[in-house]
């Protein structure tokens, strides 16, 4: 088994198509499972049947970075093993656990590529629950995948590069965007201006959604704080605090978002060392450039190893694939190693400039209101976890979701536990990598109970 | 009242299902989220306060948009396909 390489790469986005394309050019056949239907991952979706749009429609400025990844994924698809709509739902010694409908099976491998992205970052305020409150990633889903609107008039809410993204695709399809309301102040934006020589496209793409947001009427306000949404069986309107005073504006939907927060619980099941990344505000599994965690033949390449974006994780799949093949004792193309990694390190470097000019809006954790649900599954409050600090001095996250239950649900935290750690943090008075992260578990998301298991071949 | 409204993808073939024991239609190709926010505002009933719930990630990281199956089974609308002849039923009375 020794000189057979089995890689086993989970997920199917910008990043794993391009680590399994890399492979695929080497002439190893590595197992691909992804838990959506198609290639693409969130950012490049892809529609479950055909439609009318055209990618220019679906993708805007991105659609023939969209197109190249689908049509490279196309190409590899008789020379890789996928597995769509595949859960990895454990990792243990050199095997994976998968469902796929009602049946689980192990996977066994000889390299593990976590390439399992990110989700968003949501703060909980009054109301977040409400039907119709949607993340800016589903408000994107929603339109690209779906072709739907969230709702007649949406407003956008938060800070980052998507929610002007999403507004500008939601106006251009039609759809009614009532408001932007963005929680960093105006002034943040000139941090852009920097950006201008590292990135003169991104910035520029960023400039042009906001001038055509405002150009078709959509009011745009900063400094934004949400006060709660209003509507008790779906939205109805949402209030919020600008320059000291609230201001409200009907509207049956809300899109909103904090930047994105990386998905590392199968790094966790891996045993991978996990280091705090002060600029996402999160704990992740511990990587080198290269992409290479603590634990030996396992690899981790796009959002899933720090927030980068899209364009950065087709690079660091590309990269991850290379180093895996040197690792093996492939000879590679160094040279090629060079160029993305230099390219790599311009993203990364304005992704500093993106973080001061979407910054998190602090002091979030300190002004929320102790009745706002923190944990959306188990239903607890902020000042629940409040009252956990002041009663039972717990001063760690895993200790607060056993006393608590937060995080503790469905979600196992994906939706409160950043949340969850900034209030916790602030309560007892401690630095956010203090109080720790909360411990992945297997299945790392709900099963059926009537799962069958095949037989532990694969 | 439907949660979502359709700005495409309107003239796919359309797909026969139930909820809660009456006729619905979707489209070729929409997850049973949109199929059912497309007709109706609500998913569930949150587990301890019971307040209404209409899906929140889509990318089935939340959990949040689980409807169960006429025959019981639960299903996390976001992430499954609608199939010809479902039989699907919200976790709470719809109100629309």
């Amino acid at each position: 088994m020794s000189d057979i390489l089995r890689p086993l790469i989970v997920g199917a986005g910008p990043a794993g198509i391009r680590a399994a394309q890399t492979l695929v050019g080497a002439g190893i056949r590595p197992i691909v499972v992804d838990e959506a239907p198609s290639g693409g991952g969130q950012i490049y979706r892809q529609r479950i049947v055909p439609d009318e749009r055209s990618p220019q429609d679906l993708y805007g400025s991105e659609a023939a970075k969209a197109t190249a990844l689908h049509e490279t994924f196309a190409q590899i698809r008789d020379r890789i093993d996928y597995l769509p709509e595949t859960l990895v739902w454990n990792v243990r010694d050199k095997a994976a656990d998968v469902a796929t409908g009602n049946r689980t099976r192990r996977i066994d491998f000889s390299h593990l590529i976590l390439a399992t992205g990110a989700t968003d970052r949501v703060l909980p305020f009054h109301g977040w629950t409400t039907p119709g409150v949607f993340t800016l990633g589903g408000s994107q889903i929603a339109l690209k995948s779906q072709g739907c609107a969230i709702g007649e008039q949406v407003v956008f809410l938060g800070s980052g590069p998507l929610l002007y993204l999403v507004a500008w695709q939601y106006v251009k399809a039609g759809a009614g965007v009532a408001a932007v309301l963005d929680t960093a102040p105006f002034s943040a934006k000139f941090h852009l201006l920097r950006g201008l020589l590292a990135q003169p496209a991104v910035v520029l793409r960023g400039f042009r959604y906001a001038a055509e947001l405002m150009a078709r009427g959509v009011p745009v306000h900063f400094g934004v704080q949400p006060v709660r949404i209003e509507g008790k069986a779906r939205v109805e309107g949402i209030v919020w605090r600008e320059r000291g005073k609230e201001r409200r504006l009907a509207c049956d939907a809300v899109g909103y978002g904090f930047a994105l927060r990386s998905e590392t619980q199968l790094g966790d099941l891996a045993g991978c060392r996990f280091i705090f990344d002060a600029r996402d505000r999160a704990w992740r599994p511990e990587c080198d450039m290269a992409g290479r965690t603590s634990v030996p033949g396992i690899y981790i390449a796009g959002d899933g190893a720090g927030i980068a974006g899209a364009d950065a994780a087709e690079l660091a799949g590309e990269r991850v694939g290379l180093i895996l093949l040197e690792d093996a004792g492939f000879s590679v193309d160094r040279t090629r190693i060079s160029v993305l990694e230099r390219r790599l390190a311009a993203i990364h470097r304005f992704r500093d400039v993106l973080e001061a000019a979407f910054p998190f809006p602090d002091p979030w954790a300190g002004s929320i209101a102790d009745d706002v649900t923190l944990c959306r599954c188990e239903e607890i409050s902020v000042g629940h976890v409040r009252a956990a600090v002041r009663d039972q001095g717990v001063f760690e996250l895993n200790r607060l979701k056993a006393l608590t239950r937060v995080g503790m649900g469905r979600c196992q935290g994906r939706m409160c536990g950043s949340a969850a750690a900034e209030v916790l943090a602030t309560a007892c008075n401690q630095s956010l990598d203090s109080v720790g992260r909360l411990r992945a578990q297997p299945p790392i998301k709900p099963l059926p109970l009537e799962i069958a298991a095949d037989g532990e071949a694969a | 009242m439907a949660l979502l409204k359709r700005l495409a993808r309107q003239k796919l073939p359309p797909i026969a299902f139930t909820l809660n024991g009456q006729a619905c239609s979707g489209r070729a190709g929409d997850t049973v989220l949109t199929a059912l926010l497309t007709q109706v505002d609500c998913l569930r009933l949150s587990d301890f306060s019971h307040e209404p719930r209409a899906g929140f990630c889509q990318m089935g990281a939340c959990q949040d948009c689980w409807i169960l199956t006429a025959e019981g089974k639960r299903i996390r609308a976001c992430n499954t396909v609608l199939e010809p002849g479902m039989n699907l039923r919200t976790i709470a009375e719809p109100r629309s």
